[in-house]
């Protein structure tokens, strides 16, 4: 079956750095394809390629059959993009800025101030329509950014990083919006630093780090691989501490990571506790903290990649 | 809604969709105009200043009188202003490239040409406004034209084609620069002396040493004295018109040629 998104080997470098190494993708029409990484994973790299505002340094990829590079102006026509850096005009009102959008659509002056008015009554901004935008709220603004992705109604949307510094209704309320356009068959391409974002709307998750494909399946498959569950375990003494990372790394079949007096591992069976328990106790082991608790991003990095996800402030792609 | 009905796709967009685009994108910047009416004073009131300072604070020292100062010096403050207003170019331009209107508008399926043409186009509003500005307030000191509405008209037009060419050196300084208080900056640090050191407030000849030389190939005095030449005519001005006239328009052609395909490379590098 023809692929909605389709990429093979794409490598983009910034002089000394490689922000793309070799990424495949594949997303079948209809369906949300979650991008997982930390910062600077090379999620905003790969999205800006995809929607031609970069042309990478080697490797292939489509949009509907389309290639970005040499078909570019096609891929525009199918691809709605809505990023931090794909921003709406804070000097004009939410009315104006979709009307500016309909009307370089080619959309004649009645048709893009109708489609304007549809589309802020249906994200729920209508009565801030004739308001500068820089007077928006964060979700607000958000939800304009999103609308204005949609003016000509693409069968394609890229979303990069779409709740990022969101508060959690904001962003429930625009996950239910995503939902809603993916009911109207919409092929979604979703990059996002959480977890549980991906979790919640995306029916495959691609995990990348470093600008390479780490991990792909269901977010239910991933959970599984990853063990989805993480343990922690405190000795009283210091001195147990080798004994501790010992019992945990055999039982857990991982090798646990240390900060300070805490061994954490991620696991995915939950027998494990009374396990490691009954193994501390007969070595004589006093611990004060003994948890169990869903995996964050980290943990599920730290099992993928071997190394923890750096949160550094690193910033992806161009300076643009 | 059915956002999924598969569109037309087109292969290419003609220059007729692109002219289009491009006056879609100059009507943003008349509405941003509209908008924040103070942005329009930011350029209003440090004209109609100068052109009362240096009329009645320095036209009795340099010229004997304010009136033939005001005659010598006006057709020149109309060029510095209309430099300094171009400046704009730059500063929107590199506020879209900072806030991401830019990237917006390249995800679009529009002529790539048409986002710069369009903020070049809608500054050409804002430098007519420069132009009309400074001659109305100078003719309500005393002004007069010497020549004919014609002139006057030429010279406008003169101005406006040297400011679409200067359009792409602030295109160039707000691509390279990193936020847009360092255009106006850095435009403004450029900018001073280049008119300064030039025929629009003095004579070439009352400068020492080398700097007349200067004065007399820097294109700020040669577009001054082609608009003095278009407004007050030969008996007043001392020069022949023609040759300043060509020569300005000589000058536009060079920057143009420079400036353009620099600022086109920079812009690429940058996205």
């Amino acid at each position: 079956m023809e692929h909605a998104i389709w990429a093979e080997g794409l490598v983009k470098r910034f002089g000394q750095t490689t922000a793309l190494d070799g990424v495949d993708l594949a997303v079948r029409p209809g369906t949300v394809l979650g991008l997982l990484g930390p910062n600077g994973a090379g999620k905003t790299t790969a999205v800006r390629v995809l929607a031609t505002l970069l042309q990478p340094d080697a490797g292939r990829a489509t949009v509907r059959g389309y290639d970005v590079v040499r078909q570019a102006h096609q891929v525009r026509q199918l691809v709605g993009l809505t990023g931090q850096y794909a921003s709406v005009d804070e000097a004009l009102t939410g009315a104006e800025n979709l009307v500016l959008i309909g009307r370089l659509l080619g959309m004649p002056r009645k048709r893009a101030k109708q489609r304007a008015h549809e589309l802020l009554a249906q994200f729920n901004l209508g009565d801030a329509a004739d308001r500068a935008v820089k007077t928006y709220s964060g979700g607000m603004r958000r939800r304009l950014d999103l609308a204005a992705s949609l003016v000509g109604r693409p069968p394609l949307l890229f979303l990069d990083e779409p709740t990022t510094g969101l508060d959690p209704r904001a962003r429930s309320e625009l996950w239910e919006l995503i939902r809603n356009l993916v009911a109207d068959g919409v092929t979604v391409l979703l990059t996002t630093q959480y977890l549980d974002e991906a979790d919640a709307l995306a029916d495959e998750i691609v995990v990348i780090d470093e600008g390479r494909v780490i991990a792909t399946g269901t977010p239910e498959e991933l959970k599984a691989k990853t063990g989805g569950q993480s343990l922690a375990v405190r000795p009283a003494e210091s001195s147990d501490l080798p004994t501790v990372v010992s019992v945990v790394g055999e039982l857990a079949g991982v090798g646990p990571d240390v900060t300070g007096d805490l061994v954490t591992v991620p696991v995915s069976d939950p027998h494990l506790l009374p396990a490691v328990m009954r193994r501390l106790d007969e070595a004589g082991v006093v611990v004060t903290e003994l948890t169990l608790s869903s995996s964050s991003l980290d943990e599920v990095f730290l099992t993928l990649t071997g190394h923890p996800a750096e949160s550094q402030d690193e910033s992806e792609g161009s300076p643009a | 809604m059915t956002t999924a009905t598969i569109p037309e796709v087109s292969p290419r967009v003609g220059p007729v969709e692109g002219l289009r685009q491009s006056l879609t994108l100059a009507w943003r910047t008349v509405v941003q105009v509209r908008h924040n009416p103070w942005e329009m004073s930011d350029f209003s009131i440090q004209p109609i200043m100068f052109v009362l300072l240096f009329t009645y604070v320095f036209g009795g020292a340099i010229a004997g009188s304010t009136s033939d100062y005001l005659t010598f010096m006006l057709p020149g403050m109309v060029v510095m202003n209309m430099l300094f207003v171009t400046l704009y170019v730059g500063q929107g331009l590199n506020t879209d490239l900072t806030k991401g209107v830019f990237d917006r508008l390249r995800s679009l399926p529009v002529a790539r040409w048409a986002p710069l043409a369009g903020r070049i186009a809608a500054d050409q509003v804002k430098q007519a406004w420069s132009i009309v500005l400074v001659l109305g307030v100078g003719m309500l000191l005393g002004f007069r034209l010497g020549t004919s509405v014609a002139g006057l008209l030429g010279a406008v037009v003169l101005l406006l084609v040297f400011a679409l060419a200067f359009s792409w050196v602030a295109v160039l300084v707000g691509v390279v620069a990193k936020d847009p208080e360092r255009v106006q900056i850095f435009g403004f640090t450029a900018l001073f002396p280049l008119t300064f050191v030039s025929n629009v407030f003095v004579p070439a000849e009352t400068m020492p040493g080398w700097l007349p030389a200067f004065v007399n190939v820097n294109p700020i005095s040669i577009l001054a004295d082609a608009c003095r030449g278009l407004m007050l005519g030969e008996p007043t001005y001392t020069g022949a018109v023609a040759a300043p006239v060509i020569q300005s328009l000589v000058w536009a052609g060079a920057i143009l040629a420079v400036f353009a395909p620099l600022s086109v490379w920079a812009l690429k590098r940058r996205v």
